[in-house]
């Protein structure tokens, strides 16, 4: 099959992009996405060419690095599928398809569809873990975990750290990532002694590092190549109010 | 130089315990004093950074990719296996032992082994206790699976993303450290050369990937967690930016790199598509553990729908050769067993170069037993997978799978304490040869990460801090600045060809040269073909190869080249040591050396050694060292699954 692309190109964080034109000829409607745009590199460097950079590295849906903007849907038009698991067949031959990077404040644009999502890190550097020594800790089998329990927290540790989230909310909101992260270790006992202090740090550092706030527009969900529901926002939004609220009754106000 | 495996005294159970307990300690208040380098944030890497950190040393750990958390152990989807014998099913810690020493065909060092098996049981301990959610039972206890092989069900699991589960666990263990200021991590960073100075590995050179700048860093020893080098075949199931460049730079500077020809061909992966293909996924083996392999018994049948084929028309030949294992039979006998199905002629599927080559992996009698909601349940999200890959649903027609390169259990050589051939040097997970042997067993690539990295380094690094003493290296010695030179001046002559090949195209060249004469079949005459081959590639690529843009600013075409540029060296390495190995093991199959009915031949009277070569100079071919195997514990039998 044959397809046009518009694709953003910008030198560097601090150049001004633009969209340039292309069209690849020949694409397998098996291949994927971005073997699609391993073709068009190979045909840009044979033209001498600067190929087009974006991030990739597992392909198998997993590592949560790849990330397009395709036709203004973060993953593209397939639910629950990340760039590198979406294939040609979703497309007819001779579409026009646009391709911008994530865009988001705290995601700055490192070069054509590149970009720093450190701010992710810094989440969950701020209270996403467990604070337990590498040792002898007791048998595993020590504390029973319903499986409901488990469950629930695996749909939120499901999470791959993709950032579509922020790229696909109008308010660049972290919500959805920091709600999963905060969830998958609030549902655990293991994550019970340092709930209050890990809510409360995670979701400042998300307001700090200057995410926006959830205004309940759901596109977050919508694009998650992990089926993340907002329930886990509603989650850490009651586990933030419970602590706040023990926090200030500790301060006697 | 010699090769000294360094193995504690005692009986081999008493062997982990002896040693830590004449290992040397360094005070709690000195710990601040010594630096460690870590390359790589994989299961290996985080872990080892995580706890040597929370002991007190100073770290800096580095990654290519844009976050630790997306190291490709996190790919990795069927479990980890420990010991724990939760079951009640008969396992024990030697028989995790000894079910790893035979699937290694006997060619892995027991005492390794047997710490490997020993730490299992923590593993699992330190991650539940990390918040990984492991699947459970209605009670609340853990649930366990058998996988790949294994008679007792002591795999542990998170869905199909155990990978990513651990990973997040050691890699939320190391953001804490990066919090509390103990670890600085450094991402978008790729190894390219290291530092030593007075033989003792003291630094590495760095690329920052980004912008293109040539970094030092110093230390009072490197660990290297770089994973293995399966991307040698252009396609396999590792992440993009999988390649043997850290290792292999460290082989040229003196590192062993021991047993590079064991390489592990995974049984159920989606099949090539086409030419266009990039990368083959994988999909859990545990698969396995409910479907069935077929092909047609008539290659006259191949081009059919598989509903149109009638039962009696179908090779179920994994139940027809290995009777006891039948679909679980290990991953290289199995693999084994679907290329002779295609090379017979009844491989399935679309053809691509006029080679049907794919088997049928059938669960309608799953569905018919278990009933359709049990096994979405079991597998779904691998069934989504499949069908967002090929478009087929997996309910209603058999998958096909093909073999793909998928995990090396060659790697760098490292004696008991994983401490290379070039003192200071420490080498763990995939990146080091020693707990697989010639054949890995499913479910135990995390085990031997985690285990190398939270439970044996924490333990032996101390020991080679405490005798060395802590230097504060400077980098601005001369044997940074000639290293730092060195790796600009291959970037330089990598830019400088300016020729009309892109460094893709070397790349699929080689990977189809390895794959065809060094893949999951050798032959004398194959590998002296393969090593006709290789140079020529390789000149072919100084001579012609395009590189494109420029040197100070992100560049894939740049970092691929020289991952391929290194791999087009590596790989004459990996065929010289297959060609030397004139015996079948493990994953290593030589169709001279093969029983009547197809079996691999072991010859453990000339063999049981493992082969480490030494790079000798430019043009020189390597030299080769040999540390013998020796089976003190278990009595090297045929390996037989039948």
């Amino acid at each position: 099959m044959k397809v046009h692309l518009k694709i953003w190109r910008q030198k560097n964080e601090k150049a001004k992009g633009r969209f340039e034109t292309y069209t690849v000829d020949n694409v397998s409607e098996d291949s994927s996405f971005l073997e699609m745009f391993d073709i068009l590199n190979e045909q840009l460097v044979a033209q001498d060419k600067e190929p087009i950079v974006f991030d990739h590295d597992c392909r198998e849906g997993i590592c949560g690095m790849c990330s397009m903007v395709i036709n203004g849907v973060p993953h593209g038009p397939e639910r629950e599928t990340t760039v590198c698991q979406l294939h040609m067949r979703k497309f007819k031959d001779g579409d026009t398809i646009i391709v911008e990077p994530w865009r988001a404040g705290p995601f700055p644009v490192k070069k054509d569809l590149v970009v720093s999502r450190e701010a992710l890190d810094q989440i969950q550097q701020a209270g996403g873990y467990i604070s337990v020594r590498t040792g002898a800790p007791q048998d595993a089998n020590a504390v029973l975990i319903p499986k409901d329990t488990v469950e629930k927290a695996m749909d939120a540790a499901a999470c791959i750290g993709c950032g579509a989230c922020v790229a696909a909310c109008p308010n660049a909101s972290a919500m959805l990532f920091t709600a999963a992260k905060v969830s998958h270790l609030n549902y655990l006992p293991q994550g019970a002694p340092e709930k209050d202090r890990r809510t409360i740090a995670m979701v400042e550092k998300m307001d700090e590092l200057g995410f926006g706030n959830c205004s309940n527009y759901g596109e977050c969900q919508a694009v998650c190549p992990k089926g993340i529901t907002l329930d886990f926002i509603a989650k850490m939004n009651r586990d933030y109010a419970v602590a706040k609220a023990k926090q200030l009754a500790a301060q006697g106000q | 130089m010699n090769l000294d495996s360094k193995i504690p005294e005692g009986p081999i159970s008493e062997k982990w315990s002896n040693f830590k307990f004449h290992a040397k300690l360094v005070n709690p208040s000195n710990r601040r004093k010594y630096h460690v380098i870590v390359v790589g944030s994989g299961l290996a890497g985080a872990s080892a950074a995580a706890s040597l950190a929370e002991q007190g040393y100073n770290i800096s750990c580095f990654c290519y990719q844009d976050s630790p958390r997306r190291a490709h152990s996190i790919a990795a989807q069927g479990g980890i296996n420990a010991a724990k014998n939760y079951q009640n099913d008969g396992d024990s810690i030697y028989r995790l032992f000894y079910d790893t020493v035979k699937g290694g065909d006997f060619r892995s060092r027991e005492a390794n082994v047997y710490r490997l098996a020993e730490v299992s049981v923590h593993i699992i301990d330190q991650c539940v206790a990390q918040g990984v959610p492991f699947a459970r039972e209605y009670g609340g206890l853990l649930a366990n699976r058998s996988f790949g092989g294994a008679q007792v069900s002591r795999t542990f699991y998170a869905r199909g993303q155990t990978g990513q589960q651990l990973l997040l666990g050691a890699y939320s263990a190391l953001e804490r450290q990066i919090e509390l200021g103990k670890v600085k991590m450094y991402t978008r960073r790729e190894m390219l050369d290291l530092v030593k100075i007075d033989g003792s590995a003291k630094g590495i050179i760095v690329r920052n990937l980004l912008t293109g700048e040539i970094e030092r860093y110093a230390a009072d020893a490197v660990l290297l967690c770089t994973g293995g080098y399966g991307n040698v075949f252009y396609l396999s199931t590792n992440a993009q930016g999988c390649s043997v460049t850290a290792a292999y730079r460290c082989y040229k500077r003196g590192a062993g790199f021991a047993n590079p020809c064991f390489t592990q061909i995974h049984p159920t992966c989606i099949p090539q598509h086409g030419d266009q293909q990039s990368k083959l996924t994988l999909m859990s083996e545990s698969l396995r553990n409910d479907g069935r392999v077929w092909v047609p018994k008539k290659a006259s049948d191949c081009a059919k729908k598989p509903s149109e084929i009638a039962e009696e028309d179908r090779d179920y030949y994994l139940e027809r050769k290995y009777p006891s294992f039948g679909n679980l039979a290990p991953r290289d006998i199995s693999s084994r067993a679907a290329k002779e199905a295609c090379d017979d002629g009844r491989g399935v599927g679309p053809a691509v170069n006029g080679e049907r080559r794919g088997v049928y992996l059938d669960f309608a009698d799953a569905i018919q037993r278990d009933g359709l909601k049990t096994v979405k349940e079991k597998y779904g999200n691998l069934f989504d997978m499949y069908e967002r890959i090929t478009g087929e649903n997996a309910y209603e027609t058999p998958m096909r799978i093909y073999p793909a390169s998928h995990y090396t259990m060659g790697g760098l050589w490292v004696d008991y304490t994983l401490e290379s051939t070039i003192p200071g040097l420490f080498v763990l997970g995939e990146a080091n040869f020693s707990d697989h042997g010639a054949n890995r067993l499913g479910a135990s690539a995390l085990m031997q990460g985690l285990a190398d990295g939270y439970y044996v380094i924490p333990y032996t690094l101390p020991n080679y801090l405490a005798r060395v003493g802590a230097q504060k290296i400077s980098t601005d010695r001369p044997e940074f600045a000639d290293a730092e030179k060195n790796v600009r001046d291959q970037i330089k002559k990598l830019m400088s060809v300016k020729g009309t090949q892109s460094p893709r195209h070397f790349h699929m060249k080689l990977g189809k040269i390895m794959w065809e004469y060094c893949g999951m079949a050798r032959s004398e005459e194959s590998l002296k073909k393969a090593l006709e081959l290789i140079p020529q590639l390789r000149a072919e690529f100084w001579k012609d190869v395009k590189v494109v843009g420029e040197e100070n600013t992100l560049n894939t075409e740049l970092e691929r080249a020289g991952r391929v540029a290194d791999f087009l060296e590596f790989a004459e390495v990996m065929v010289r040591d297959a060609l030397e190995r004139r015996e079948s093991c493990g994953a290593h199959f030589r169709i001279e050396h093969q029983t009547e009915d197809g079996e691999a031949k072991r010859n453990d009277a000339e063999y049981s050694y493992a082969a480490v070569w030494l790079y000798d100079g430019e043009g020189n071919p390597p030299k080769l060292l040999k540390e013998p195997i020796t089976h003190d514990e278990v009595k090297p039998v045929v390996r037989s699954y039948k």
